[in-house]
């Protein structure tokens, strides 16, 4: 009789890759649902050029190593990385700086490192933080809620935008952004944070439009529907309770103890945690079985510590949202917290 | 020291005491110098010496030039220098009086670009002085000029100079194509009014590709040309 041998963890339900991608790409589709509503079809294009890419490159990469490459595909990973890119990118990118950062993430930061399993960073956050290091200027220009835009964006002018940078009645990003009232609009996070610097206080600052009942006007329930399908995620035990929870509660907390120590020039503990990427990363970002800690200890570490890094670069970094950083720091530490929270072998030490 | 002394064991040993008869123009001897120092023991690829200075300058290929030039002068003079002082110079004292003579060479050089080159010694700043601490160059004096002939020293830090500026040539030019679509921007700077603007626009784009001018890109371009080079080794 031949038993098959399988090496932990044990679990009663064993998720195959495939299953466990399709299924994360599934709970995502709430967040991008309300996003659609909230933002237009920017993102949802952006999704398609980005998983487009993303396919392409992996179908090329695996080629040239000489591996299967229909297998691989199938592994649905490669277009994961292309769906969570096109969430983060704002709505309106070109499309080539879209493709750039997947071709730069599914090449350098997955395949060099040796693929699937092998990474050290996060693929769609390398990409992320390569744009937005190198096209400073698009990857900030957020369009705000179509509600509180002047011009109504169609699909025809989302599509015309992204591919040649300006909508079909010949508008440029810069005059589509334009708002109800006249004005532009950044994020509620980079509002916040410029208002902050000219002396206005937290409250005179979110009584703004952009801003809603208790984040961002449109964003905070984009940040909601993130919540509710990684709670889904959470249910199916696809993920472990302890990087999304101590993620959150920690920001909650550095955020709270800011808050309380000067409240008129801090956002608030629930701005924090409803806006940016807050809620999209806890549950989907952070939680990258490859790249994230392994260990039960190592990976509250890792929670905390994106969230306090998370903290510190939004409050006095250079940029508004700071998690696709603060996921890339964590990343390399991932190698030490592992090696440190390592759980003792039973019967290895005495009690 | 530890980065000195795997340079040593690498290469120096067959060099020391070879008395070879010299055949044809060039000898044997320097053969091997000349394909270590450009290929097989090169500085920036295979040594990884003196990354510092390469990584921080080559953001333009005028710039990667400068810093080229500089460097492989001050090479092959303290390469001859060392050969030459090396049976009056105390073993145990030797690194601090290396370092004076590098540090003395630096001075000159730098003395010059501020006289001739005002504007690369500008955009070259601090990375001027700091030829000084290029372990390259402490790391040829240390492991070959000390042991061998001023001629076959000199010839040492030519070739070691000329390997270490092909990389950071290529890396400029890399760096400077992605990053703004030009080639030879600045040329001025280098040499004055003589050949005028020779800038060659390769592409024209509203949005630079900034990744590649700043230091993270410096690193991975530098990690490409170490892939390629290993990738040409291996066929060989």
């Amino acid at each position: 009789m031949k038993f098959a041998l399988a090496s932990s963890p044990f679990g009663r339900k064993m998720f195959k890759t495939p299953d466990l991608m399709r299924l994360v790409i599934l709970c995502l589709l709430p967040g991008i649902f309300v996003q659609w509503y909230v933002f237009g079809w920017g993102n949802l294009i952006q999704i398609a050029i980005a998983g487009l890419f993303a396919v392409i490159t992996e179908a090329v990469i695996v080629a040239i190593r000489q591996r299967p490459v229909l297998p691989t595909l199938r592994d649905n990973s490669a277009l994961l990385t292309g769906v969570l890119l096109g969430i983060s990118l704002p709505p309106y990118t070109p499309w080539w700086m879209t493709a750039i950062g997947i071709v730069f993430a599914i090449l350098v930061a997955k395949h060099l490192y040796g693929g699937l399993g092998q990474n050290l960073f996060n693929p769609a956050m390398v990409a992320y933080v390569l744009l937005l290091i190198s096209f400073p200027v698009h990857m900030t220009s957020w369009a705000p809620p179509e509600a509180l835009m002047q011009n109504n964006v169609t699909l025809a002018d989302a599509w015309s935008m992204i591919t040649t940078g300006f909508s079909i009645d010949g508008y440029s990003l810069h005059q589509i952004k334009i708002a109800v009232d006249g004005t532009t609009m950044a994020t509620p996070l980079d509002t916040l944070k410029t208002d902050l610097g000219h002396g206005l206080t937290t409250s005179e600052s979110m009584a703004k439009p952009i801003f809603g009942t208790f984040a961002g006007y449109g964003t905070e329930w984009v940040s909601f529907a993130f919540l509710i399908g990684g709670l889904v995620l959470l249910k199916q035990k696809a993920i472990g309770w302890q990087i999304p929870v101590s993620f959150i509660a920690g920001l909650f907390l550095f955020a709270l103890i800011g808050y309380l120590g000067d409240p008129d020039a801090s956002a608030s503990p629930l701005l924090h945690l409803f806006s940016g990427a807050t809620m999209f990363a806890a549950f989907f970002i952070l939680t990258d079985p490859v790249t994230a800690s392994t260990t039960v200890r190592g990976r509250i570490i890792f929670g905390l510590l994106i969230a306090l890094l998370t903290y510190v670069i939004r409050t006095w970094g250079g940029y508004p949202d700071a998690v696709a950083f603060a996921v890339i720091l964590a990343n390399m530490c991932v190698p030490l917290i592992d090696y440190y929270t390592q759980p003792v072998v039973y019967g290895s030490k005495k009690a | 020291m530890s980065q000195l002394d795997d340079v040593t064991s690498n290469d120096a040993e067959p060099m020391d005491g070879s008395k070879e008869a010299k055949t044809g123009l060039i000898s044997s001897e320097s053969k091997e110098i000349i394909l270590q120092g450009l290929w097989k023991n090169n500085p920036g690829l295979v040594q990884l010496l003196g990354l510092c200075p390469l990584l921080a300058v080559s953001s333009t290929v005028i710039n990667a030039l400068g810093l080229a030039i500089a460097t492989t002068a001050v090479l092959v003079l303290s390469n001859w220098i060392v050969s030459l002082v090396r049976h009056h110079v105390p073993k145990e004292i030797r690194i601090p009086i290396f370092v004076m003579i590098i540090a003395s060479l630096v001075t000159c050089i730098e003395l010059v670009m501020h006289a001739y080159t005002y504007d690369l010694y500008l955009s070259l700043g601090i990375f001027i002085p700091l030829i000084v601490t290029n372990c390259a160059i402490i790391g040829r004096a240390e492991a070959f000029a000390s042991k061998n002939t001023p001629t076959l020293a000199a010839l040492d830090g030519l070739m070691m100079g000329l390997g270490f500026s092909l990389v950071l040539l290529a890396l400029g030019a890399i760096r400077e194509v992605l990053g703004n679509g030009t080639l030879f921007h600045g040329a001025q700077a280098l040499f004055g009014n003589l050949f005028g603007d020779i800038t060659v626009h390769v592409f024209t784009t509203e949005s630079t590709f900034l990744f590649a001018v700043l230091p993270p890109g410096a690193f991975v371009v530098m990690g490409f040309l170490i892939a390629v080079k290993n990738i040409m080794d291996k066929k060989a």
